[in-house]
């Protein structure tokens, strides 16, 4: 009996660590403490949880134990930065494997084993756990493999597609109603996790890359609230608090890109955004200006300001450190220089923030949108890297445009603007971006981190 | 199993998730992907669930389901926290100096 109290003991100072590790992640400065206070915290649950007494044999846990720690620790040091969306992907998928198994375990060991029947909420707990978890596993996994380029990254979509996946969802959702009322029903509780893995893969299939911030903010929403529904289901308190903040950590950050893209998560989920066809209704006149290294390293050498706006170009073309380089080439001579960064720059939230840390850009070069447009007027050389929607002026001007409305930054504001990209066709999402056709408007054709290792040679002669 | 604990877990839950959303808009964007990993490593307390289940002998299939639950909730546990920390320890505040003391770090490691 006293060894169940410690066992709770240890799971309230797990809860409170855990708090005290988010709370550290409100400034970078005690970000790594507070992680290694939510990382005690695990381990004293872990510690505590395997005194548990219903446990007779450990050698499943053990391997388990090794098996896991040595995944994890081979996939955390030796991802590269550049793939943080696909491990996160992939942990969401983990994650929500692990309670949907714990959920069709608890199931199987009442209803089928034992012929037990369950008390409603219960049900209701495994079923809300089974039916999340297993849409999030395949959801993830597809993720990852659009994340990965093992699939095409637009929208993949057919007719009826909406109707089909409404109707997926209503049906499992009346099963898993159905089982509240009759949890005996077996073979439907089966029938519900089939459909949700099938949800899960046919949710994600019509979803763009570009839109892949929002779909990981909501995968990662989904693991957390199946961890809690876990905890729901076998009354455990600690799984309810941490899969709570996960949960709520994921919904606040997918309001937050869908508020950087201004646009709903029902039209993101439903609205296959970035299919070819997506049409502006404007047609762009004019014609866009090629300039050369040395006229882009003699503007930036002698500019007072210039601003590096960054997107998933400089991740694919892994230019993080080239983009440094040319910055601190800058810096030496005395040009102040800045980094802004959009919201959904990227593929998953605060992605290029990692990338440029990675690359040694110290904290405080790093500037929000709404931080760095007052200063635009006041910046000579704004240098787009491998950004496109997210500096689209149409998202501004036009309201007919498929971005009208999401926040952009206003490059177009400096006194000058270089864009680097690969080639001169449209960007990711078909949209043309009447930027490149300004006059103050120099493309700077070429892998972005060529043209950038370039240019810091260039300014450092100039 | 009762009704009482029911309503104590939802009382945790209502409580939780006010904590969880003070505490997560306090967050900068500058931090949203180690945010992500922080709170996934987090949720991986799942494997406490998994660990009774591997261990307590119920039934060969729970067994087994528990096993694989075990392995992937460490999975994220162990990844989760080394990752978050791998991208925490890149934000520095100032240049210069960060490379210094990256490599102060890396000795007592």
């Amino acid at each position: 009996m006293e060894l169940k109290y410690f066992i709770e003991i240890t799971y309230l100072v797990a809860s409170i660590l855990f708090i005290f590790g988010l709370k550290g992640l409100s400034h970078p400065k005690t970000a790594r403490r507070g992680m290694n206070l939510a990382a005690a915290g695990m381990l004293v649950a872990i510690v505590g949880t395997l005194l548990h007494h219903e446990i007779i044999s450990y050698e499943w846990i053990i391997i388990g134990l090794i098996v896991g720690s040595l995944i994890g620790a081979a996939m955390s040091i030796w991802m590269p930065m550049t793939a943080m969306p696909q491990r996160t992907a992939l942990s969401h998928a983990f994650g929500a494997l692990a309670a949907s198994l714990v959920g069709i375990s608890e199931y199987y060991r009442h209803v089928v084993d034992l012929g037990e029947t369950l008390p409603a909420y219960k049900m209701a707990a495994l079923g809300f756990e089974v039916l999340f978890g297993s849409l999030t596993v395949t959801g993830s996994l597809i993720a990852f493999a659009k994340l990965q380029e093992m699939m095409r990254g637009t929208p993949i979509t057919y007719k009826g597609q909406n109707v089909i996946n409404v109707g997926l969802f209503v049906l499992a959702a009346g099963i898993f109603i159905y089982l509240i009322f009759v949890p005996t029903a077996s073979p439907l509780f089966y029938g519900m996790v089939g459909l949700s893995f099938l949800f899960g893969v046919l949710l994600v299939m019509p979803i763009g890359s570009a839109d892949m911030p929002v779909v990981m903010s909501l995968m990662n929403s989904y693991a957390g609230l199946a961890s809690a529904a876990t905890g729901f289901a076998i009354g455990n308190n600690v799984l309810i608090i941490a899969g709570t903040l996960d949960g709520f950590s994921g919904f606040i950050l997918s309001v937050l890109m869908c508020k950087a893209m201004n646009r709903s998560i029902t039209n993101v989920l439903f609205g296959a955004f970035g299919s070819a066809s997506s049409d502006t209704g404007a047609s762009v006149e004019g014609v866009m200006r090629e300039v050369s290294t040395d006229d882009v390293a003699v503007q930036l050498a002698y500019a007072r300001q210039v601003i590096f706006v960054p997107g998933y170009g400089m991740a694919t073309a892994q230019a993080q450190h080239a983009v440094r380089e040319l910055g601190d080439a800058l810096e030496h001579r005395g040009v102040m220089v800045k980094y802004a960064i959009h919201p959904v720059a990227g593929r998953m939230p605060g992605h290029m923030n990692v990338l440029l840390a990675e690359a040694n850009v110290p904290y405080s070069a790093l500037y929000e949108m709404e931080q760095v447009n007052p200063e635009m007027q006041a910046t000579d050389v704004a240098v787009v890297i491998g950004a496109n929607d997210v500096v689209n002026p149409d998202a501004r001007d036009n309201p007919k445009s498929p971005i009208a409305g999401m926040p952009i930054i206003e490059v177009d504001k400096a006194h000058s603007v270089v864009v680097l990209k690969r080639g001169k066709g449209r960007g990711f999402s078909g949209l043309e971006n009447p930027l490149f056709f300004k006059s103050n408007t120099g493309m700077l054709y070429g892998d972005a981190k060529a043209s950038l290792t370039k240019l810091a040679q260039a300014v450092q002669q100039a | 199993m009762s009704v009482e604990i029911l309503i104590s877990s939802l009382y945790v839950f209502a409580l939780a998730a006010f904590l969880g959303y003070q505490i997560i808009s306090r967050v900068p964007p500058l931090l949203h992907t180690p945010l992500m990993s922080a709170t996934n490593a987090i949720s991986a307390i799942s494997v406490v669930g998994s660990i009774v289940t591997a261990g307590a002998n119920y039934n060969r299939v729970s067994t087994i389901l528990g096993f694989v639950a075990v392995v992937s909730a460490t999975i994220n546990v162990v990844g989760g926290f080394m990752i978050t920390d791998r991208m925490l320890k890149m934000f520095k505040e100032k240049l210069g100096g960060g490379r210094d003391s990256d490599a102060k770090e890396d000795h007592h490691n």
